[in-house]
């Protein structure tokens, strides 16, 4: 059996607002292994941020338990906080010290020497790129330094276990590509990382496995592979090359897999769910296409997107939780 | 879907490799004293002064506002003459300066909530009151600054304190006591209230009545009864009278006992109480 680095049995919080109680988190079970990624993925308001804080001793569970590397986060939470590093919209660096007077205070706060603090943070700042930042205020970074210097300050103890809250939300393409590259750096030299994400791609890319939530609920687990063939099928994809052909195409395709056919917002594409016991079906698309004399430059069969995993698990799509995040950032 | 980028294949760029070698701590610091955790803190609160000093501002000109502004309007009415009311209004003006600078520690505070800054700070194994006692020491300073620039506008204008350097200075380290133990009432706001500016306009209307209902700028005995007996129990009134006396090298035990026990008692309980909303937040 492998070891756990982080199991949660039955976690719930709830918060008491004058007029009603929401229960951010209702009943969440995490199990996640030692030296993996772990991806919690979900929308906005799904109860992600709500339960790594609890998991990173921030907040108290109303119910359930919680243990990080065998550590309960409650009753033995100064064990929970040495081995843990955190970093999220929540838990950030002072802005107005520069990132060297961060570094340092927090090495400090770890125990280091002054001169040792000072090592320490200069090893980071050259180890993520922020040498050259390091004497300036940290308001002035870019969003994607920030998170830099915010995942330093997160690894100044070097933590086997670290929570990353929505670690990139927010950046731009090669900052996020910065971040991901970071993480497995970590991963592969044996921590353990936990990571919370609105972003189907991030779960996909980073997470070795991956707990769906949304409503403070796990409602689905497993590897990307299993989420995805949990949803049952794959879908055909194709353009023809005669615009004017679609239409004929479209019904082709409908009579041989028996689903309905989605035109693209192009004139020449169309796509079709592949029915669980279908294989063959798909196999006689092209044939009865090339019968009919229409050309078919381009054709793909795929495993359904994480997009469209969430959309069959929550009938919701994912869209809207994208759209407001990014005020947050 | 997702393109892996250059340094992930390999693992064996340089950026990867100076990471490795960042992450692989070879020395592991034991924990540091709650003493040493809290200096840090009060580093920080230094540090941040040195970073914004616009944030004196307020603390530098203020007081020099309301004590010339007390001292020729009202001076000549109140007390007949400039010079007199002076020597009678400085030892309360500096309280006040003093005591209206310590709503920044729940200003700063609730800052340091929205901005995410305190969650890492509760995400560390360290004394758990740290943050906040540094914080509170680090505030020091800022009330030491504007004592010395109320002190020095005073002695340009002619205050003459008969108590001496020593009677100052007393009365100074019995202000910045009080100061520390009124801090708690607005940590605790700093922490109850949602935002910066929220614990801004609540701590004034807590200071204006603790400042304004006492014996700061008038005599009490001007007063109408009801008001007097807030005035006498205010223990704003017994710090400027204790204050009056050091300055003026007549202290009396019980007008300086009466401050120490003050702050004593309401260190003892608000400083739980702030710490137990502090654990708790949310």
């Amino acid at each position: 059996m492998t070891e756990l680095a982080v199991e949660a049995e039955g976690l719930v919080k709830h918060f008491t607002t004058r007029k009603s109680v929401t229960r951010a988190v209702d009943g969440i079970d995490l199990a996640v292994p030692q030296g993996s990624v772990y991806g919690v993925l979900g929308p906005n308001g799904a109860g992600k941020t709500t339960a790594v804080r609890m998991l990173a001793t921030l907040l108290r569970p109303d119910a359930g338990t919680a243990r990080v590397l065998g550590h309960d986060v409650v009753e033995d939470a100064d064990a929970v906080r040495s081995a843990v590093g955190l970093t999220g919209q929540y838990a950030s660096v002072d802005e107005d010290l520069t990132g060297t007077e961060n570094l340092v205070m927090i090495a400090r706060l770890y125990g280091f020497s002054a001169a040792g603090a000072r090592a320490r943070s200069a090893e980071l700042l050259d180890a993520f790129g922020l040498s050259d930042a390091g004497a300036r205020p940290v308001k002035t970074y870019s969003g994607g330094m920030h998170r830099r210097i915010d995942l330093a300050a997160s690894l100044v103890m070097s933590p086997s276990v670290l929570f990353l809250d929505e670690p990139t939300t927010g950046l731009d393409p090669r900052s996020r590509n910065q971040v991901w590259d970071i993480v497995r750096v970590l991963v592969d030299d044996g921590a353990t990382v936990l990571l919370t994400t609105q972003y189907l791609e991030e779960a996909d890319a980073l997470a070795d496995r991956i707990a769906v939530i949304d409503r403070g609920k796990v409602i689905a687990e497993g590897t990307a592979p299993e989420l995805k063939s949990s949803v049952g099928e794959g879908a055909l994809s194709l353009h023809v090359a005669d615009p004017a052909r679609r239409a004929e195409a479209a019904e082709i395709v409908e009579r041989a897999l028996g689903t309905p056919v989605v035109l693209d917002n192009d004139s020449t594409g169309l796509s079709a769910r592949v029915p669980q016991e279908g294989a063959d079906a798909v196999a006689g698309v092209l044939p009865a296409l090339v019968d009919a004399g229409i050309a078919v430059p381009e054709m793909s069969l795929g495993q359904p997107s994480l997009d469209e995993v969430f959309l069959a698990l929550t009938g919701q799509p994912v869209d809207d939780a994208d759209a407001s995040t990014e005020e947050v950032a | 879907m997702a393109e892996p980028s250059a340094a992930t294949s390999g693992m064996t760029t340089p950026e990867a490799t100076t990471l490795r070698e960042a992450v692989a701590l070879d020395e592991r610091p034991t924990r540091p004293s709650a003493v040493s955790s809290t200096l840090t803190f009060a580093h920080r609160a230094l540090l941040k002064i040195k970073h914004v000093p616009e944030q004196l501002f307020d603390v530098t000109v203020s007081p020099i506002i309301f004590t010339l502004m007390f001292v020729y309007l009202f001076g000549g009415a109140i007390a007949g003459s400039t010079e007199q009311y002076l020597q009678y209004l400085l030892p309360g003006i500096l309280v006040q300066s003093v005591l209206f600078t310590t709503v920044y520690t729940g200003y700063t505070m609730n800052t340091d909530i929205t901005k995410g800054v305190f969650d890492r700070f509760r995400s560390l194994p360290i004394w758990r009151p740290a943050p906040i006692v540094g914080a509170l020491l680090g505030d020091t300073v800022r009330y030491t600054i504007a004592s010395a620039v109320t002190l020095t506008l005073g002695l340009i204008l002619g205050f003459r304190p008969t108590g001496g350097v020593v009677g100052v200075l007393l009365a100074v380290l019995l202000l910045l006591i009080f100061a520390f133990a009124l801090s708690w009432v607005f940590t605790i706001l700093g922490l109850v209230l949602r935002s910066p500016n929220a614990v801004m306009g609540v701590s004034m209307m807590v200071l204006m009545p603790l400042t304004f209902a006492s014996n700061v700028f008038v005599d009490p005995e001007t007063m109408p009864d009801f008001l007097q007996g807030f005035v006498n129990v205010n223990p704003v009134s017994h710090l400027v009278t204790a204050s009056r006396e050091l300055m003026g090298g007549s202290a009396s035990f019980s007008s300086v006992a009466w401050v120490l026990v003050a702050s004593v008692v309401m260190t003892a309980i608000l400083a739980p109480v702030t710490m137990r909303l502090y654990r708790n937040r949310s």
